[in-house]
């Protein structure tokens, strides 16, 4: 039976955010299993750049819900509109973001369905989902079967790269229903670091006790710019120093990041902090100490003083991304 | 105020993961088992705003075997009021442990139910959301900083790349994340104390689940890796090698 796929698409200040496409990506893997179709839908108080875009990446079809109260994030509101638009649907896909984290549960709560959080793995198996996600922070990996229908799931950033097949059908809209707003989002608050979430970021460089003090994260920051796509990562040994804001730690208290290409700098590898990178496809590290156990876990290493080896390494790369 | 604690008996975090005979849970034998780090910041967050109220009640329920029935008594040592023990034998999914909640919450009369925003075993991230859609409660999750002021809650929560501020008014869910709190140890007073309050045990309601564990696996072993040199002249080799091998620049 060719089944159909429900993409909650995320938007900030009327653009799509880079993680719907990965979402669309990991819809389109269980359409694909049964013939089936992916809708893209997207919740906003008014039109979305992009949003046709998502046709590119593999959307059949592109719905909008637009409602005032859409401007930020409107728990209730968002989880109403799905509900209401879930039936005929197989699976619902979000993204393992702080805004999915947060709403699929409510939905699947709404629907009396199970729902599987963070996965990194998705199949359409003998007419149900199957999924893979890590647990005991990282530490495993459970397989599961969600028998309800719709199956909820939030896969996890970057794990899903976003493919161009062209789809596009026809666009549509999705009626927003009437819904008790308990929780109003006021604002967002600017953070006072980090333009760039590591959580998202294609290449993430963290920086740890290594550097010595917080002023040296000048270094990392450079690194990462010269990346263009970076974000600046830390350990929990510098973030509890307060060099940095809990927002940019790495680990099992922190974020869990699974990026391209993920450089530690002056990080010893505590298992702690492993918990939260182990999942990237490159990791490269940095560190004074041959014995550091970062070594064990890093594709690549340096050996030697981060102080003379990350100038040059910005630079190089600098010239790297130039070039090209 | 009366103010309810949702708190899991998990595996302590440092503890090296052996797979079961059953090929779907984790090998207990030998390990150590603690109250759910983050539902500490819930029972430390009940615990303060019942000071600042002077006045009030603190409760706190698990879901679990007999062996949850000590991590009860470390809540209590911590100074909740009294604890529920709901006997199950738990479930990988969190609906059906949300409802179990919710059928138990929802008689209670709480201005407050509190969680951890997540369940270090399972990582679940699940059932306070939904244990809040189900009693129709306003939730706000994963909060980092909360006030609560003439019965309204205002409360922020870390978000990609900035931080969403929330409100909404009591009756309320909020689940808790690191920052909120320095959740505070037991005292030998405490401790003692706990052993006289009531906990009061009986059989969860355990919802019918919808997920089934088909398998537990240790992840992959990553690619022994290979240190590329020593010092400056190995920018150059890492570069190469990133670019011609790994791919990503
Ligand atoms: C319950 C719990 C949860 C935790 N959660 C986290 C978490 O989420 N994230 C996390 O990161 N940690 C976490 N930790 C802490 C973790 O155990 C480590 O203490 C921490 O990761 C260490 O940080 P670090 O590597 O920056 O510092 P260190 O361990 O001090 O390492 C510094 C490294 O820098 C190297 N170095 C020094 N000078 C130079 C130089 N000039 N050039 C090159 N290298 C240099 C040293 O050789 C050393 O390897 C947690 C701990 C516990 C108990
Ligand atoms: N068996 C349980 N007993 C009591 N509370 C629980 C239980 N399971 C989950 N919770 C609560 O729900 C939160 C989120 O758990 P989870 O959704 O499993 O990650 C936890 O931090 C607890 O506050």
């Amino acid at each position: 039976m060719a089944s159909r796929i429900l993409a909650v698409m995320e938007q900030r200040d009327g653009a799509l955010r880079k993680v719907s496409r990965e979402v669309v990506a990991a819809a389109r893997r269980l359409a694909d299993g049964s013939g089936g179709t992916v809708d893209a839908l997207v919740l906003a108080a008014g039109p979305v750049a992009d949003a046709d875009s998502l046709g590119r990446f593999g959307a059949d079809h592109v719905l909008v819900a637009t409602h005032p109260d859409f401007r930020l994030y409107q728990p209730d509101g968002f989880a109403a509109t799905i509900g209401a638009a879930a039936t005929g649907y197989a699976a619902i896909v979000f993204a393992a973001t702080s805004t999915g984290r947060d709403l699929a549960p409510r939905v699947a709560a709404r629907l009396k369905v199970a729902y599987a959080s963070d996965v990194t793995a998705l199949a359409a198996e003998d007419g149900a989902v199957t999924v893979t996600r890590p647990v005991y922070a990282g530490k495993a990996l459970q397989r599961a079967r969600l028998t309800a229908e719709p199956a909820v799931v939030s896969v996890r950033p970057n794990t899903f790269p976003a493919v161009e097949s062209p789809k596009a059908g026809e666009a549509g809209t999705v009626e927003v229903p009437a819904f008790a707003t308990r929780v109003t989002v006021r604002e967002i608050k600017a953070p006072t670091q980090a333009a760039l979430d590591v959580s998202e970021a294609a290449v993430v460089v963290s920086g740890g006790r290594g550097l010595r003090e917080p002023a040296n994260f000048r270094l990392i920051e450079e690194l990462a710019a010269a990346f263009g796509n970076a974000a600046v990562g830390a350990s929990r040994a510098v973030v509890d120093a307060g060099w940095r804001d809990h927002g940019a730690q790495v680990g099992q208290t922190g974020k869990t990041v699974s990026p391209g290409l993920y450089i530690a700098v002056g990080i010893s590898g505590a298992i702690q902090h492993l918990a939260g990178m182990r999942t990237a496809k490159t990791i490269v590290a940095i560190n004074k100490d041959k014995d550091a156990p970062i070594f064990k876990t890093a594709d690549y290493g340096i050996v030697g003083d981060l102080f003379e080896i990350v100038p040059r390494l910005t630079e190089e790369v600098r010239r790297a991304r130039g070039a090209q | 105020m009366k103010i309810a604690v949702c708190l899991k008996r998990v595996a302590d975090t440092t503890s090296k993961i052996v797979i079961g005979a059953d090929g779907k849970s984790i090998d207990e034998a030998g390990l150590k088992f603690v109250p759910n780090p983050y539902d500490e910041f819930a029972v430390e967050e009940a615990l303060a705003l019942k000071e600042k109220a002077g006045a009030g009640e603190t409760v706190v329920y698990s879901l679990g075997g007999d062996s949850a029935a000590e991590t009860l008594r470390t809540a209590l040592a911590m100074g909740i009021d009294r604890a529920v023990l709901l006997k199950s034998p738990g479930s990988p999914d969190g609906l059906a442990v949300a409802q179990a909640l919710a059928a138990e919450l929802g008689t209670g009369g709480y201005d407050l139910i509190l969680f951890g925003k997540l369940a270090v075993d399972d990582y679940n991230h699940q059932v306070g959301g939904m244990t809040a859609e189900l009693l129709g409660l306003p939730c706000i999750t994963a909060v980092a900083h909360l006030t609560i002021d003439g019965g309204v809650v205002e409360a922020e929560r870390e978000i990609e790349g900035g931080i969403e501020v929330a409100t909404c008014s009591l009756p309320a869910v909020i689940t808790c994340d690191k920052g909120l709190n320095n959740p505070r140890l037991p005292s030998l007073k405490g401790i003692m104390a706990a052993k006289k309050k009531p906990l009061e045990t009986r059989p969860a309601a355990l919802g019918d689940a919808t997920l089934e564990v088909l398998g537990l696996e240790l992840p992959p072993e990553r690619q022994p890796g290979r240190i590329v040199g020593e010092g400056v002249e190995a920018v150059p080799v890492l570069l190469e090698l990133l670019r011609t091998e790994a791919k990503v620049l």
